[in-house]
Formats: structure tokens, C-alpha cells, sequence
């Protein structure tokens, strides 16, 4: 159940020359599960901005953005003394962890990633180490292969370019390894989600994005067809599994 | 104590504050944060006969002050909103509810309200006549006094509930519509709905939206609604609901100087869920400072002072 709250900015760095790293410190008790997300109101801009929880604990929680536009822009100047962000929180489904085999691989790509590290420590914490597959533009984007190795999970990384890791796209490197998964976790830009839906011969799950005017339900801004009806991609979703997909 | 009740045509509101219909969508997602019987009342997601899925993604776009909007009325469909989402508000308001309606055609409008009448929840019915005449070229019904007319003559003979139009801003004589229901035996007028407007994504080189065009919502509209309210409250005897870029007590206490009886607030639920229970808590102290004491009594003072 969404909350609103003020959370001051702990933390605000880059990761690399476009994605930061924001720590934010308050109540983190809405949270639930990993893959929700948070809508940021941030100041200049009239809609809030939804970005991915990349971690949580009792008192803090960790974002990962990449700047595209005025938004995210206004983000990364923020920080200092004091500095605080009106958020909404704990909003929407988030991945389901019960289902996830006993060997699930995680699929992300960009800022697809950060969702994928809070799911993989959850996982860890049930006793299941997931293998991660992180797929970027080139070498200067990569970031979070060594916080997936720190968990244990085995990780590849694969860069459109090839300056980095696998040349080639996250789909090539399942098939490449040979590796052997029962289930599958994806986020990143849609024409990777397709891709990875049609490259698992498992079940899995899928966070989508969409233009959002509330993010918590209120507005029908965000709805997609699925098999079992319409539904909001805020609030029954992000993530959706890959039963109910309608591309 | 300042005295916040007003009253539509027979409609007592403990307070004039109002969500707007499309954003608040039939309670549930604000339920869950604050107790709606707060409010004076609500007007739910715009309804029609049939379920509607509505427009492509992207449905929503932002600019300076405001958003754009292309839902395209999503909606379960009068037969669901009956059978389930009426019972579902019951349990979380127990005040009387707004029922906003859309429609295609005079029929549909005819049919919807018809429906909605056997509903004693509904205190109010907004009918939502900014939606294209598929009988008469996609033209919007509230585009001629003519087209609004029409609708407004076919629903008042369907039910005795108070029935509000809600006027498109899209027109060049506002003035001339609302007469033209209050001639048909409307009991008020409800303004603005939102206004035409599109964005352009650079990189893409396309519209934002799918539907490339959309409605403009939002604090930039402020004035326009203020303007409209203004003229078409001193034009007709009837009540006027504002509407239109309100996200603040200051601004509730505007449009009613302007002439409005209660206002509604759409947007900026949006961006701040707690907007309506903030203004409702303001307002008192607001009141307190302009030395009134009973808010009605500020209704079209604006120009009875001129
Ligand atoms: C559920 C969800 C989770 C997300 N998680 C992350 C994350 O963890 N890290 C991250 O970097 N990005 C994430 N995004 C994308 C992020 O919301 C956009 O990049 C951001 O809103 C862009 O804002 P801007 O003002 O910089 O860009 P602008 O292009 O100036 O924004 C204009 C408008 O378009 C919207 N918009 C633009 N791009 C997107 C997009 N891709 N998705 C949704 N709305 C968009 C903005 O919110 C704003 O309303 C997520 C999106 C969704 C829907
Ligand atoms: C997302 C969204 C959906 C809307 N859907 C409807 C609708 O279904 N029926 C209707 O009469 N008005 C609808 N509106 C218009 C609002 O009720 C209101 O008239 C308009 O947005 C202006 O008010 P605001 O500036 O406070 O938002 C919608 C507005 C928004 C932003
Ligand atoms: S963004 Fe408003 S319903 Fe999803």
C-alpha cells in the first residue's frame, strides 16, 4: 500500500557519466517487495518521476537513475545539507519470489539493472543464488557487476559494442553459456523484454514501463491488455508474468 | 466555526471541495490513505455504456504547469460500475456520490443516466458531453449550443437526480452553451473539462502521445477556468461547479468569487494525493483571515461587487 513521506537525500553520486546513485533515508516500511517502484515529486517539474527501489533496509532506500531529461537532470544536482524529496512509496506489485525455481537467472539491461540487485539479495537471503545477466550500451555504462558478484550470484555482462564483457545483447549470453535456469527475471527497454520472453523456454517475469500521471492507480494513464484484462502497469503491475503477456 | 457547506440544487455538501472525475478514479486508491467522507463529495471516472479500454500508450504527457491527458475514457461500463463499483464505494463513502457520464451519442447519454437514476447513492449526475458525437462527424456534443442541447434534453427526461453538464473550454462562446442547457432544464453547469493541446518528442520526432492529441490539465489552465466560470455563472441562474487547475485553498476561494458554488480538483490529486484533505483543513483558517464566516456566502462575489 502506497505511502507518502519526505525522505532526505543521504547520498547522490554518479555511477558513471549518466547514472547515479541515490541513497535516501526515512520510513521504508511500504516497501514489500523488490521491483516496486517510488514516483518522486521533483521540484520544476509537474508530474513525479517513477524510479525503481534498487535496495532497501529499515531506514533507507537506494535508487539508481540514468539522466534523459529535465527530471532526472534536476535529480542529479540535488544533495547537501538538508536536502529533502517528497515521495510516494511502496508502489506497485513488485516480483513475486515464491515461484522462482531453483535456479533463476535475472535479466537486465541499463537502468533495468537496479530492480534485478534488490531481487537477487532477497533471493540470497532464501538461500537461492541467482546467476545475473547485465546487459549495457558499451564498456562507460556498466555499472553493478561487482555488487551481484559480492552476493555470490555468477555474473556475465555483455555491452551492445563489445568494449566490455560479451559483444552482443543479454539474450546472447544465455544462449552462449549454455547454461542451465528454470525461471527468469527481466527488466530493461521493452525490445529486451520481447526478446527475453521469446528467448526463455521457462516461465518468468517481466517489469514494463509507462508514462505515468499518478503511479498509484488513480488515473488510467499507464493501463496495457493483458490475458486476464486490462490492467495498470502501476498498480498491478510493473511486473507481469509471462502467462499474462499481450505484446 | 466557518461554515463550509454549500449546496447543489438540493445537494447538501459539508464542504465545496470535489475530486474531478479521471482523477480519482471510483475512490479506492485514496481510501486507502485518508477517510474520503471528508470530502464534500466526489465525481467518479467518467463512464460509459460499454467497457472501454481507451487509447493507446503513451497516454500522458507533462508541460510547464501542468499535463496532458489521452485515457480516452476508460471505463468498466455502466453495467459494471453498477454492479460492482457502486458496492465497493459504499465501504468506503457514505456520502452521496457524483456520477460522471460519457457518451457517444444522444442515446448512450440517454441510456447511461436512465441506468444510474436506479442508483440512490448517486447524489449528482455530470454528464460529460466533452466527448465527440460519432452521429455528427466526431464534432464534441459541447461543441453548439445545438449538440449540447440535445443531450441535455434527452437525459432530463430520464431522471429527477440533479443533473450537471460539463462543458468542453474547446469552444469560442462558452456562454452560449451553458444557456443552452440551462434552457433544456439542466440544473448547473460544470467547467472546464480540459484543454486540446499536444507534445512533441524531439528524438522520436513524433507526438508524446499515441493519440498525438490530448487534454490540458493542471495549474496552466487556471485562468482559462477562472475566466469561463466568471462569465457563465453571471450568465445563468443555475449553479456552476469550478473546474480547472485548482490545487490550493486560495484558489477554491478564487473561483468561487468568481461565481462558483463548489470546485472540483482533478490534476493535482495526481501529484499530491493529500491536496483535497490539505485544502479542506486550510480553508477554515483562510476564511477566518478574509473575515467570512460562511464560505456560500462568497459565491460570484467577484462581480455582484463590481
Ligand atoms: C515503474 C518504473 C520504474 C522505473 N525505474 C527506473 C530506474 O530504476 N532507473 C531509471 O533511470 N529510470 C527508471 N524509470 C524511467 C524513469 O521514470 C524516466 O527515465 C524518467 O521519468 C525520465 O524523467 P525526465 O524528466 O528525466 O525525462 P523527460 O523525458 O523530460 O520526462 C518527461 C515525462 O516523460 C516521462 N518519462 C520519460 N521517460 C520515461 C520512461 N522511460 N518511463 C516512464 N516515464 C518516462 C517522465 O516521467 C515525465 O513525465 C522507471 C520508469 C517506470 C515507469
Ligand atoms: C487523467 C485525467 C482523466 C480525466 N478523465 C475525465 C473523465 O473521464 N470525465 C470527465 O468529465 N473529465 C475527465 N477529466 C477532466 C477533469 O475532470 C477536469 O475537468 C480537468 O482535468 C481540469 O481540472 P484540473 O486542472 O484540476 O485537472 C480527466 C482529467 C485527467 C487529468
Ligand atoms: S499512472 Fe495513474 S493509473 Fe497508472
Amino acid at each position: 500500500m502506497q505511502k507518502q513521506g519526505i525522505y532526505t537525500i543521504q547520498e547522490n553520486a554518479p555511477l558513471t557519466r549518466e547514472v547515479y546513485r541515490m541513497v535516501l533515508a526515512g520510513n521504508t516500511g511500504a516497501i514489500t517487495a523488490p521491483g516496486q517502484f517510488v514516483n518522486i515529486r521533483v521540484e520544476g517539474c509537474y508530474l513525479r518521476r517513477p524510479i525503481s527501489v534498487a535496495d532497501w533496509d529499515d531506514n533507507t532506500i537506494t535508487l539508481i537513475y540514468k539522466v534523459v531529461g529535465e527530471g532526472t537532470r534536476r535529480l542529479s544536482r540535488m544533495g547537501g545539507p538538508g536536502a529533502a524529496l517528497d515521495l510516494l512509496v511502496g508502489l506497485g506489485n513488485g516480483y513475486d519470489l515464491d515461484c522462482c525455481g531453483k535456479a533463476p537467472v535475472l535479466l537486465g539491461g541499463g537502468v533495468g539493472v537496479p530492480p534485478l540487485y534488490g531481487l537477487a539479495k532477497r533471493l540470497w537471503r532464501r538461500g537461492i543464488t541467482p546467476t545475473a545477466l547485465l546487459g549495457f550500451g558499451s564498456a562507460d555504462e556498466v555499472f553493478g557487476e561487482r555488487e551481484f558478484c559480492a552476493l555470490g550470484c555468477p555474473t556475465m555482462v555483455a555491452t551492445v559494442d563489445g568494449s566490455y564483457g560479451h559483444k552482443g545483447f543479454v539474450t546472447d549470453l544465455l544462449r552462449e553459456a549454455g547454461m542451465r535456469y528454470d525461471y527468469f527475471y527481466t527488466c530493461g527497454p521493452e525490445p529486451m523484454l520481447r526478446a527475453v520472453y521469446d528467448a526463455c523456454d521457462c516461465s518468468g517475469q517481466l517489469s514494463f514501463e509507462e508514462r505515468m500521471g499518478c503511479g498509484f492507480g488513480a488515473c488510467m494513464g499507464c493501463s496495457c491488455k493483458t490475458k486476464y484484462g486490462t490492467k495498470r502497469i502501476c498498480k498491478d503491475g510493473p511486473v507481469l508474468k509471462k502467462e499474462e503477456v499481450v505484446w | 466555526m466557518v461554515d463550509l457547506s454549500v449546496n447543489l440544487s438540493g445537494l447538501h455538501l459539508d464542504n465545496p471541495i470535489i475530486p474531478a472525475s479521471g482523477a480519482f478514479g471510483y475512490g479506492a486508491e485514496f481510501a486507502e490513505l485518508y477517510d474520503l467522507d471528508i470530502l464534500g463529495s466526489f465525481s467518479f471516472k467518467g463512464t460509459t455504456k460499454e467497457p472501454r479500454f481507451g487509447n493507446p500508450t503513451p497516454r500522458i504527457a507533462e508541460c510547464d504547469g501542468g499535463m496532458l491527458n489521452a485515457v480516452g475514457l476508460q471505463n468498466p461500463g455502466i453495467d459494471a460500475v453498477l454492479a460492482e463499483e457502486l458496492p465497493r464505494i459504499r465501504q468506503y463513502f457514505h456520502k452521496p456520490v457524483i456520477a460522471n457520464i460519457g457518451g457517444f451519442s444522444v442515446d448512450e447519454f440517454r441510456e447511461c443516466c436512465e441506468k444510474i437514476d436506479a442508483a440512490d447513492q448517486v447524489g449528482l449526475i455530470e454528464v460529460n458531453i466533452s466527448c465527440p458525437n460519432l452521429h455528427a462527424g466526431g464534432l464534441n456534443f459541447s461543441a453548439t449550443p445545438e449538440g449540447a442541447a440535445a443531450v441535455t434534453r434527452a437525459v432530463r427526461q430520464v431522471t429527477k437526480k440533479p443533473i450537471y453538464m460539463k462543458l468542453s473550454p474547446n469552444v469560442t462562446d462558452i456562454v452560449a452553451v451553458a444557456r443552452a442547457c440551462e434552457a433544456e432544464g439542466a440544473d448547473g453547469i460544470s467547467l472546464i473539462n480540459t484543454l486540446l493541446g499536444m507534445r512533441i518528442d524531439l528524438r522520436r520526432r513524433r507526438p508524446v502521445l499515441a493519440n498525438e492529441t490530448g487534454g490540458l490539465s493542471g495549474p496552466a489552465i487556471f485562468p482559462v477556468a477562472l475566466r469561463m466560470v466568471w462569465q457563465v455563472s453571471q450568465a445563468v441562474k443555475i449553479p456552476v461547479i469550478g473546474i480547472g487547475g485548482v490545487d490550493s485553498a486560495e484558489k477554491v476561494i478564487e473561483m468561487m468569487m468568481a461565481g462558483a458554488t463548489a470546485v472540483e480538483i482533478g490534476a493535482a490529486n495526481l501529484v499530491d494525493p493529500y491536496v483535497c484533505p490539505n485544502i479542506i483543513r486550510a480553508l477554515p483558517g483562510l476564511l477566518a483571515g478574509l473575515g467570512v464566516d460562511r464560505i456560500s456566502d462568497l459565491i460570484g462575489t467577484a462581480w455582484k461587487n463590481k
